[in-house]
């Protein structure tokens, strides 16, 4: 099944929650909304036809200028050797999403790093705290807008000034 | 009178205790296995059987408890240095340390990102630096000879009479 037949049966069944699609590049992707993903997510994961048995990814975008975080969430089926991109739109100053925890369990660990470098909260996630950065971390390094501390627990983070011309 | 040079038996040899014991310890620093990232590769190279660290009575240890020399080798990240330093801290007295490889000495290609360390001297005082990314074994045996060339010159008995150099703190 190729993206514009995934696309065209989401809009039937789910009307009004897809948007964008974009079939033309490689990994085509389509637009969910934020409510309905958990939804969409489980029916692509189980209906007979789609069967997107693994979640390869689940990562996230920051856009300053349109004031919006994206999750990503990369589907592929072994079954049919298909797969499609999900990317939900969420308020940057607030992103909040609900866990796809229960249908792929390896989302578990995928919304803890997305937690941990973008600080977006998956609400029902049953262990949402950060999983690479020590937990004493402040802030969400990934974000376009985020500022080194000065220090981190005591040790410096300042660097001594490169030489200019390696600067050039 | 008979001259004393050539006056003992074969089996005796005269020394000083200082240098006796630095003897002693510079050809048995056990360093400890201690690899962050790539660099590691080239410390398992240096202690294998081309480059051959034994050979300088070098082994390694798998306990800072036992280890005289901790070599940094890798890419140094906040959430490991903290432990870094708790390893130093567990490193029975004298101590020595080589910082292996850019990474370690500076941050090397990874001194923008927010979680690497700008340098190991950051933490723990430093002995040695070794240049490289990696080093070659052949950089960290001369790393590990100047490790050598700095035990045999501490002095154990008579205190020098100046405030004595710190035998890890000044970096070579």
């Amino acid at each position: 099944m190729d993206a514009q037949e995934i696309y065209a049966s989401l809009d039937k069944l789910f009307p009004g929650k897809v948007s964008d699609l974009k079939a033309e590049v490689f990994e085509p992707y389509l637009n969910v909304d934020k409510d309905a993903i958990v939804e969409i997510c489980r029916f692509l994961r189980s209906a007979p036809g789609f069967k997107f048995e693994v979640l390869s990814d689940l990562t996230a975008l920051d856009w300053p200028k349109e004031e919006k975080i994206q999750v990503v969430y990369h589907l592929f089926s072994y079954a049919h050797n298909h797969q499609i991109v999900l990317k939900v739109d969420l308020a940057r100053d607030n992103p909040k999403v609900a866990t796809v925890e229960n249908v792929w369990k390896v989302a578990n660990w995928f919304e803890r790093e997305v937690y941990d470098l973008f600080g977006v909260i998956f609400e029902g996630h049953s262990d949402l705290r950060r999983i690479m950065l020590p937990e004493d971390w402040v802030g969400f390094p990934l974000r376009k807008d985020y500022v080194e501390q000065e220090e981190y627990d005591g040790i410096s983070t300042q660097r001594a000034p490169l030489v200019e011309k390696l600067l050039r | 009178m008979k001259p004393l040079i050539n006056s003992l038996p074969e089996t005796v040899f005269t020394t000083k205790v200082d240098e006796l014991l630095n003897w002693g310890r510079a050809s048995s620093q056990w360093y400890m296995l201690f690899g962050l990232a790539c660099c590691a590769i080239e410390l398992m190279q240096t202690g294998g059987p081309r480059a051959d660290l034994d050979r300088f009575g070098a082994v390694p240890r798998a306990t800072p408890r036992q280890s005289d020399l901790m070599i940094v080798a890798g890419t140094l990240t906040y959430k490991m240095a903290k432990r870094t330093k708790l390893l130093y801290d567990q490193m029975p007295d004298p101590k020595y340390v080589i910082s292996m490889g850019s990474c370690s000495n500076c941050g090397g290609l990874f001194q923008l990102a927010y979680s690497v360390c700008k340098g190991v001297d950051k933490i723990i005082p430093v002995d040695v630096y070794v240049p490289g990314c990696p080093p070659r074994p052949e950089a960290l045996t001369e790393g590990l000879l100047r490790i050598q060339d700095k035990m045999m010159r501490e002095r154990w008995l008579v205190k020098p009479s100046e405030p004595a150099a710190d035998q890890s703190g000044a970096a070579e």
